[in-house]
């Protein structure tokens, strides 16, 4: 099937099969592979973008009901040269360490602190219960996420 | 952990999609939020021919005040939606209550409340919440719709009411009495997983403060969400006390339910949890319908 959709801003057409998982057509079609698969089945958060603006897993999406939607991905928020805030504020305290899961965190956080500019630490530990990190033990990501608020009002 | 191949439509109308139902019954499945029916995909738990994607029906995302249904919520209502909706904070304060409870913000931007129901997880907390509430389903085939109890719904582990050929498309939540009261409690092991037990109470009092009618609902502790008839009715005429509490609390614990023992909880500790949790909800839901 024929879908066409922008992702970063960039529009994209492509033919995709129905079974089509979204994660895999940013990755693989794409080459957006900023976007990582770990579970495959809705639990770890690895593969949150954002789909009109709004959190989702891409693991559980087909890319054929996409078509027409505008997504972003972890490539579209900053680089290395220009890291977003929430990124800076990643590096800053050390809330990655293999980088696996860092993507989704990102992309979960991404329109959290929009919603939530002020967020307490237990509003915090709630928005990203959705997202597994098996390194970093989240204190550093909760660290993290309370610099990025500040940085960001 | 990549689905099946299956053939996709997209209906852009109701009647459309009836119609696509009506040719592929039960070969089709709908797609709602997918949050459930696509990890069962990737795990090949299951494996339909044809999927019927209804995110294509805007008219189905509703959620409005009606004089006389209630609150009616369109199937296709996003977890999210409910969350934010002033109509469900200001009518339906329990439904309210439980929303931040279901899963995580990433799967509340898909999930629905019809793909919730129909799912009929014995772990979910909707169908439990519903059940409290008294709801009413609004279900359409190509031959017409009927409505069906939310009592009549639920047939068992991931089993409903629904024929083959039929589309959950509206939930209607009767208006709260005066004097009403509710609860909303789960014990979970990380916030947004699936609860070892939950509970759903809602009541009303009469002027003195006597119970008129009040029902206890119980998820995670069977193969359906549980109706907690013999502690419900315990509640009739009564005025809160210390004693009543402790009472209802023994009977929904003992008596209403059966529960297993998993990898998650033992069938005790669930019975344990379920008291507790019983005390909690009915001492809540009480000072609201007194306040
Ligand atoms: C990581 C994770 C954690 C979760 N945690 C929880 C939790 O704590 N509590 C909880 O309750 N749920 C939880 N869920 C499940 C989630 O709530 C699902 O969204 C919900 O169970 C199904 O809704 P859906 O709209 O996604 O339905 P889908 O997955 O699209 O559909 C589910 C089933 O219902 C059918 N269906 C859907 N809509 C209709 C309709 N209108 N008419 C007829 N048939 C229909 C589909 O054909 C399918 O068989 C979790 C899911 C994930 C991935
Ligand atoms: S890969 Fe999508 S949630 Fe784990
Ligand atoms: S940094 Fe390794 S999984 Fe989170």
């Amino acid at each position: 099937m024929k879908i066409s959709l922008t992702v970063n801003g960039q529009k994209y057409e492509r033919d995709v099969e129905p079974r089509m998982l979204l994660s895999d057509f940013l990755r693989h079609d794409l080459e957006l592979t900023g976007t990582h698969v770990g579970c495959e089945h809705g639990v770890c958060g690895a593969c949150t973008v954002l789909l009109n603006g709004e959190a989702v897993r891409a693991c559980i999406i087909f890319a054929v009901q996409v078509d027409g939607e505008e997504l972003t991905t972890v490539e579209g928020i900053g680089n290395v040269d220009n890291l977003h805030p929430i990124q800076e504020a990643f590096r800053e305290k050390h809330a990655l360490q293999c980088g696996f899961c860092t993507p989704g965190f990102l992309m979960t956080l991404v329109p959290f602190l929009k919603e939530n500019p002020d967020p307490s630490e237990h509003e915090i530990r709630e928005a990203l219960s959705g997202n597994l990190c098996r390194c970093t033990g989240y204190q550093n990501i909760v660290d993290a996420v309370k610099l990025a608020a500040k940085s960001l009002t | 952990m990549k689905p099946c191949t299956f053939e996709y439509y997209k209906p852009s109308s109701m009647e459309e999609a009836l119609d696509l139902m009506h040719q592929y019954g039960g070969e089709a499945k709908i797609l709602a939020g997918g949050q459930s029916l696509v990890p069962a995909m990737n795990f090949r738990l299951a494996t339909p021919g044809i999927l019927i994607d209804i995110n294509g029906l805007q008219d189905l995302s509703y959620i409005k005040e009606h004089r006389k249904h209630g609150v009616l919520i369109g199937a296709m209502a996003r977890y999210s939606e409910l969350e934010k909706s002033d109509v469900v904070a200001k009518k339906c304060p329990l439904l309210h209550e439980t929303i931040p409870y279901i899963a995580h913000p990433q799967i509340r931007n898909r999930g629905t409340m019809g793909g919730s129901l129909v799912h009929a997880d014995p772990a979910a907390e909707l169908p439990a919440v519903m059940l409290a509430l008294d709801a009413s389903l609004r279900l359409r085939n190509k031959d017409g719709e009927r409505v069906v109890a939310i009592t009549d719904f639920f047939t068992g582990m991931f089993g409903t009411a629904m024929k083959e050929d039929e589309i959950l498309t509206e939930v209607a939540i009767p208006h709260m009495p005066k004097r009403y009261g509710f609860a909303f409690d789960e014990v979970s092991r990380r916030h947004g997983d699936y609860a070892m037990v939950g509970v759903a109470v809602s009541l009303n009092v009469d002027r003195k403060g006597r119970c008129e009618k009040g029902k206890i609902v119980f998820f995670s502790v069977g193969d359906a969400p549980v109706f907690a008839e013999k502690a419900s009715q315990l509640l009739d005429k009564q005025n809160v006390s210390e004693e009543l509490l402790e009472n209802i609390a023994n009977v929904a614990s003992s008596e209403d339910i059966e529960p297993g023992s998993d990898i998650h909880a033992s069938a005790d500790y669930r019975r344990h949890l379920a008291k507790v949790l019983t005390k909690k909800t009915l001492k809540r839901a009480f000072d609201k319908a007194l306040a």
